[in-house]
């Protein structure tokens, strides 16, 4: 405790750099996948290649990606770029797939109705499709939040600065308490960002929480 | 009015849902297309508001041919109601009733001022106006939907087995409100159904179609009734079984007050021949 108590300002400077390595790529990741995944939902042969390659991104290994991707886009190795690319490329992986789940799953009655009474293609997107998708992305957007949190660490191998520097530096001196540090330094993060991601879902979707209880109320009463 | 002409439609797989089928239907006043699935009743529907081209022949609306019309600007003004009410689940029932002529570019209260007022030409409590359509009944739903059709003002209003989906108490219900509002707004509804009973109930003109699109009887349910054209709409109307043909049961019944049984050719009880009518329109103003 004197040890975290002694170190508070270097706990919260690689906090705020944990963050800033976070959003980033959460927020690409979510931009690139969502039109992806729309073309996966919309045309059939897309969505092979689509997937095919989302899946195979995410076998990469974290060390392999950063250290290439100097290579790839003419970086300094030490840059932190490198580690905000790679983990949009984790996001993206992650949330293609379920970005063409939540199109796939927006009931169709609904999207030829919407045709039906005059909605163009484009508001369509938007004012339809997007939002009634919310609730798939949304839960999709929270697994690639907390995953993003926690490989962002990885950084650190590369010497980003981050959490993960307890880490590796508490293991270099056998230190359980620095470790304890990162990891609950990371877990907090990792649970504020969820926190966060279910307060805008409320905000946005909030047709999304009350459908469920109250449609079975609604089903028993008369016209 | 609104005018096919020799209209087919081939998928592209090469099934054929229609081949040539030529109708007029006539401006304020209702025509029924009923038939099994695979007669293609829904699909001319949808040819109507351009949401299926055809791949042969035209359709015109008042002379006017569709195919040379915008789309999306043809919808908007054309009320459409479909199966399972198709409401935007993330919006509320106000919002709902008040989407096309928000897209239509009406200021937001005015929309909103009108959509209440629809509710209650529908029948629908204003305080349902928050809710979103899944704290509805199915029947709420179906109500809505017909609010939104209605929403433009459209003389057109199209509708796609819209109480299929809904118990037989509330479908009967719902039968009589839209009775109750064509007699007050005399839109041109084209409504689809595979219910023939439905069909004589709501019909003006009614529409026995066969697989592909094919015109089995067109006339009024009474034409139809007294002289079907063949087998196919004998038995479509169950008159080959006897179901339409009915006899007073002299058994039963109070004859001294005017009561009869009337039974059906199966021998089905189907109810009471009085000497005088009205119930029906009485029964219409009754439901809620």
């Amino acid at each position: 405790m004197t040890w975290v108590l002694a170190n508070l300002e270097q706990i919260w400077r690689l906090t705020l750099d944990h963050v800033a390595l976070s959003v980033p790529p959460i927020i690409l990741g979510f931009l690139i996948a969502v039109p992806l995944g729309w073309l996966a939902h919309r045309y059939r042969p897309s969505r092979g290649i689509v997937l095919t390659v989302s899946g195979l991104l995410y076998t990469i290994p974290g060390i392999a990606l950063f250290l290439s991707l100097p290579v790839v886009l003419g970086t300094r190795i030490l840059d932190p770029i490198n580690v905000i690319v790679g983990m949009t490329i984790y996001a993206v992986a992650l949330l293609a797939r379920t970005a063409a789940d939540a199109f796939d799953a927006v009931s169709n009655d609904v999207r030829q109705s919407s045709v039906a009474v005059g909605y163009g293609p484009i508001r369509r997107f938007f004012v339809v499709e997007l939002p009634l998708a919310g609730p798939v992305l949304l839960s999709g957007l929270r697994v690639v939040s907390a995953s993003t949190v926690s490989l962002v660490s990885i950084g650190s191998l590369i010497g980003v600065s981050s959490l993960g520097y307890f880490f590796l530096n508490g293991l270099n001196r056998r230190f359980p308490t620095e470790i304890l540090t990162g990891i609950v330094g990371v877990i907090v993060i990792a649970v504020v960002f969820d926190l966060f991601l279910v307060l805008i879902g409320r905000v946005l979707l909030p047709w999304a929480r009350d459908a469920r209880p109250s449609a079975r109320r609604g089903r028993r009463a008369v016209a | 009015m609104i005018t096919f002409e020799g209209v087919s439609k081939r998928f592209p797989d090469g099934s054929v849902a229609v081949d040539d089928f030529s109708l007029t239907i006539p401006s304020r006043s209702t025509t029924v297309l009923v038939g099994s699935s695979g007669s293609g009743k829904t699909t001319l529907l949808r040819m109507i508001n351009r949401m299926v081209d055809p791949t042969g022949g035209r359709i015109l609306i008042d002379d006017e041919d569709v195919a040379g019309l915008e789309p999306v600007k043809l919808r908007r003004r054309i009320g459409y109601v479909m199966q399972n009410s198709g409401l935007l689940p993330h919006r509320t029932v106000i919002d709902n009733v008040a989407t096309v002529p928000i897209l239509e570019g009406v200021k937001k209260s005015v929309a909103h001022e009108q959509a209440l007022r629809l509710l209650d030409t529908v029948g629908l409590d204003r305080g349902l106006a928050k809710r979103y359509p899944a704290q509805l009944s199915g029947g709420q739903q179906q109500r809505v939907g017909v609010a939104r059709g209605l929403a433009v003002d459209p003389n057109i209003l199209l509708m796609d087995e819209p109480f299929g989906a809904v118990d037989p108490l509330v479908r009967d219900e719902l039968q009589q409100e839209l009775l109750r509002i064509q007699r007050e707004l005399s839109k041109t509804v084209v409504f689809v159904t595979h219910d023939i009973d439905e069909a004589f109930l709501l019909g003006d003109q009614v529409v026995i179609l066969r697989t592909g699109g094919v015109i089995a009887q067109a006339g009024t349910p009474a034409e139809i009734l007294a002289n079907p054209a063949d087998e196919f709409v004998a038995s479509f109307i169950g008159a080959d079984r006897g179901k339409r043909s009915l006899h007073v049961d002299a058994e039963h019944g109070d004859l001294a007050r005017g009561e009869r049984v009337l039974v059906d050719g199966t021998g089905r009880v189907v109810g009471i021949l009085r000497d005088e009518p009205g119930i029906a329109s009485s029964h219409g103003a009754a439901s809620s």
